[in-house]
């Protein structure tokens, strides 16, 4: 008969049981939402990110923005009123990791694409308080530097194996997609927006010559919130 | 949507009463009666310990 | 270890090393290259150590150490480090809470600004010097409850170093701009793996040690103990799952995307609140709450009851971090109800720590390291009470995103975290260096109520600017429209930011304190004139 007292005195089966009665937890709750058909919403319009839209997120992965500005609207008037739709599980399907944030230091920014120009951006980035005088934003003038590049196809076949459709096509001319999006007067610019519908292709930083961080960044915060099309999209048919 | 509602259920239900059961079943263990001795020697355990050589 | 494990210890780490070095050839981008010639660095000195310390011409190496009762050494390392993580990781969060107030401190310089120092500070905090506390307390409290001395000694040497590798190699990072961008997750790839293999080795040593043991039953706090080890395990391998862009890359891309990559990171950041900041702490408080008052705990019976409940219900709370987000409504319900029903197992375990001093209250009045204890398990009760409040989804709505949880994180990491492991410091370092008593009593006491008006400070703070602020997004005029741009709300936080780092530089002052009065026991020094000279500390 089961006793405790053989937990007591049994350190390895101490051991597995503890494992057993943390898993329950995590596997109910986890588990279902990757296969219950009405986690993610279906939405038209969400697409994966453009080699240089991706080299965008990883840079604010990297300095950390998500740790003061939210990419998350939640259903509450206020929030709507000032930020717009809220989000939808399906507009940060293709983010690995999700960039939700949990801190408004700043603000909101999950539909700041389309709000501000690409030069508000670029000042606003290099010092905040140029801009918004009230900002405890740091700034970072060191993303005018050139961007790197040099394995941006390695960075879509890693997202690939990780469940972002990218077609091969896509993973073939990343390179050239890349410094075709921020310079409208190359030869792929086309293509760009042919291979990402909706991809804004311009001198992001203002200058065509040079690709940098800013223009992957810019271009990253000009496409956020901007892929859904909410004329067509039905909430009670997606109500979870 | 149908697996969700069936789930749901039995969450409700059945998942409810199976942990509600071992949770009383786990206080009842630990407070049944003669298990105060039992446990006051473990208690001590932390009180007996021998020191180092060179304490 | 005898001369042939040597040798072959010495051969794999010397392997490991040019594999380092090969890595470091091929690396796709400078921080890859930089934490590869770390890691050579680190597994040349691993080689060249066991070859010193080892005895070729036969014989025990450590036949003096082996007289010992109990393997204290370690103990004494890892209490050195907890000193130094902790004051390193106070003076960068007062360095971010002053960046905040005076946002010209972030020099505009990739490596100063508050997006890369954050992660700085909460990993400082959490992992360096949370991490050590729990590692050397659990290896000097599994030797004393199980009267025997650690086993698979080597390998506990290798925890503590390559416990610090992981921790230089994360803070680096951090600065130099490696981040997986999940919160208190966020080493890259190669440091999460370098992590696990520390931890297996980790539950390694305690396991056996367990399993030697001289006493028949396994005491309460190594249950609370084992049961952190195997979790942390289990969170971190599957929230840290990822693909690298290549093997000689320092970035990677998470396995999982949006609304699941969300509920797995916040099931993992949950529980490292639940399972390292709760769970291995509880099992500090069972044994050094007893010892210090020289009195059993409580109620073992209600510890049992404490102990299952606890480690059920946290894994299930992960979601109230996402209320009114994209995920959906019923594992945000869950997460809300298990939140509060967390209340229960909480508060039970606080009553069985401070009730262990039924009947010895006075001791309060004459044992400043007692109160340390005492006062930290009251802020996990009063931490454990908020939480649960904050997890109803009416309160989150205001709390989210605010300053309000930063000061709850805060009452729990300063007020339960940091004090208890102050009390602990405070109780082993005359113990480990073979003193009567800590330098000065006095300095303890100055410590105790510095670091209580810092909190206090700096949780009033955060508590009133969350909800001001919280309020103020939400406030809308009569004709209808919101009254405030966000940039208002941002500025009339500015004095509670200022407070907020003060209340955070009286925590580190105290801490620094501290930090003398260990260096002053630690070099056998008594203080002469005690105006407190009747203190008798007990138990030492």
């Amino acid at each position: 008969m089961f006793s405790h007292k053989i937990l007591e005195r049994n350190s390895s089966l101490l051991l597995v049981v503890s494992l057993l009665v943390v898993s329950v937890g995590g596997i109910v709750e986890i588990a279902p939402l990757f296969y219950l058909e009405n986690t993610i919403e279906k939405v038209k319009g969400v697409r994966p990110y453009s080699p240089l839209e991706l080299m965008g997120y990883n840079i604010y992965k990297r300095e950390g923005c998500n740790l003061c500005h939210s990419q998350m609207i939640r259903p509450f008037r206020d929030e709507v009123e000032r930020y717009g739709h809220y989000s939808l599980a399906a507009e940060s399907m293709y983010d690995h990791p999700f960039m939700w944030g949990s801190k408004r230091t700043g603000p909101d920014l999950a539909r700041v694409g389309g709000r501000y120009s690409d030069e508000w951006h670029r000042e606003h980035l290099i010092k905040p308080t140029n801009l918004v005088p009230e900002s405890i934003m740091p700034g970072y003038p060191f993303l005018m530097k050139p961007l790197k590049v040099h394995d941006i196809a390695a960075h879509l076949k890693a997202n690939k194996l990780v469940g972002v459709p990218y077609t091969d096509e896509q993973i073939k001319n990343a390179k050239t997609d890349l410094y075709a999006q921020a310079d409208p007067e190359s030869d792929g610019a086309e293509d760009v927006a042919a291979r990402y519908p909706k991809a804004q292709v311009r001198a992001f930083d203002g200058d065509p010559e040079t690709l940098t961080e800013m223009d992957a960044v810019i271009a990253y915060l000009q496409v956020l919130g901007t892929m859904v099309d909410f004329s067509t999209y039905d909430a009670k048919a997606n109500l979870r | 949507m149908e697996t969700y509602t069936l789930m749901r259920q039995f969450a409700d239900s059945w998942g409810l009463l199976y942990l509600v059961v071992v949770f009383i079943a786990v206080v009842i263990f630990a407070f049944r009666p003669g298990s105060k001795k039992y446990y006051s020697e473990q208690a001590q355990i932390p009180l007996k310990e021998e020191q180092n050589k060179d304490d | 270890m005898d001369p042939i494990s040597t040798l072959i210890t010495v051969a794999v780490s010397i392997l490991a090393a040019l594999l380092a070095l090969f890595a470091a050839s091929q690396a796709h981008d400078s921080i890859f290259f930089i934490h590869m010639l770390v890691f050579a660095l680190a597994f040349g000195l691993m080689a060249l150590t066991l070859v010193r310390k080892c005895n070729f011409a036969g014989g025990d190496g450590r036949s003096v150490a082996a007289e010992d009762t109990y393997c204290d050494t370690i103990v004494r390392y890892g209490v050195i480090a907890i000193a130094f993580w902790g004051v390193v990781g106070f003076a960068v969060g007062v360095l971010i809470a002053f960046q905040l107030a005076f946002p010209n401190l972030n020099f505009d310089l990739p490596w100063t600004n508050f997006g890369r120092l954050r992660p700085l500070h909460t990993s400082a905090v959490i992992f360096a010097f949370g991490g050590n506390a729990l590692i050397a307390t659990s290896f000097y409290i599994v030797q004393r409850t199980c009267r025997v001395r650690l086993s698979l000694e080597p390998l506990a040497w290798f925890v503590f170093w390559g416990y610090q590798l992981f921790i230089v190699l994360a803070a680096t990072g951090y600065v130099l701009g490696a981040t997986q961008g999940k919160e208190y997750a966020e080493p890259e790839w190669y440091v999460d793996l370098w992590l696990t293999v520390v931890w297996v080795a980790y539950l390694l040593v305690f396991l056996v040690t367990l399993m030697r043991r001289k006493e028949p039953h396994i005491y309460v706090a190594n249950w609370f103990l084992l049961a952190f080890i195997v979790t942390v395990a289990l969170l971190h391998v599957v929230n840290g799952l990822a693909v690298p862009v290549s093997l000689y890359s320092s970035t990677s891309y998470a396995a999982f995307s949006g609304v699941q990559s969300a509920l797995v990171q916040w099931w993992y950041a949950h529980n490292a609140v639940g399972f390292f900041l709760t769970a291995g702490f509880l099992g500090m408080m069972y044994y050094f709450i007893p010892k210090q008052a020289n009195r059993p705990v409580y109620s073992y019976r209600l510890s049992i009851v404490h102990f299952w409940a606890i480690i059920f219900l946290y894994m299930w709370a992960g979601p109230h971090h996402l209320h009114y987000t994209a995920l959906p409504d019923w594992a945000q319900t869950l997460g809300m109800v298990f939140s509060v029903m967390l209340w229960m197992p909480s508060w039970g375990g606080m009553i069985n720590g401070l009730m262990t001093l039924s009947g010895a209250w006075d001791k309060l009045r004459t044992d400043p390291i007692l109160r340390f204890f005492v006062a930290s398990v009251a802020f996990y009760g009063m931490a454990t009470f908020e939480g649960p409040l904050m997890s109803i989804k009416a309160v989150n709505g205001l709390s989210h995103y605010t300053d309000w949880t930063i000061g709850h994180v805060h009452s729990g990491a300063l007020g339960w975290n940091a004090l208890i492991t102050f009390g602990a410091l405070y109780f082993l370092t005359p113990k480990l260096w073979g003193a009567k008593q800590m330098y000065s009593n006095r300095l303890i006491n100055w410590h105790f109520w510095i670091a209580m008006l810092g909190i206090c400070i700096y949780a009033a703070s955060m508590w009133v600017s969350g909800i001001t602020q919280g309020l103020m997004w939400r406030e809308y005029n009569a004709e209808g429209f919101l009254v405030y741009s966000f940039a208002e709300t941002v500025l009339i936080l500015h004095p509670f930011y200022v407070l907020r780092a003060v209340g955070g530089l009286l925590f580190l002052f105290g801490a620094l304190l501290m930090v003398y009065n260990m260096w002053k026991t630690i070099r056998g020094e008594r203080e002469v004139d005690q105006p407190i000279s009747q203190v008798i500390t007990v138990g030492a």
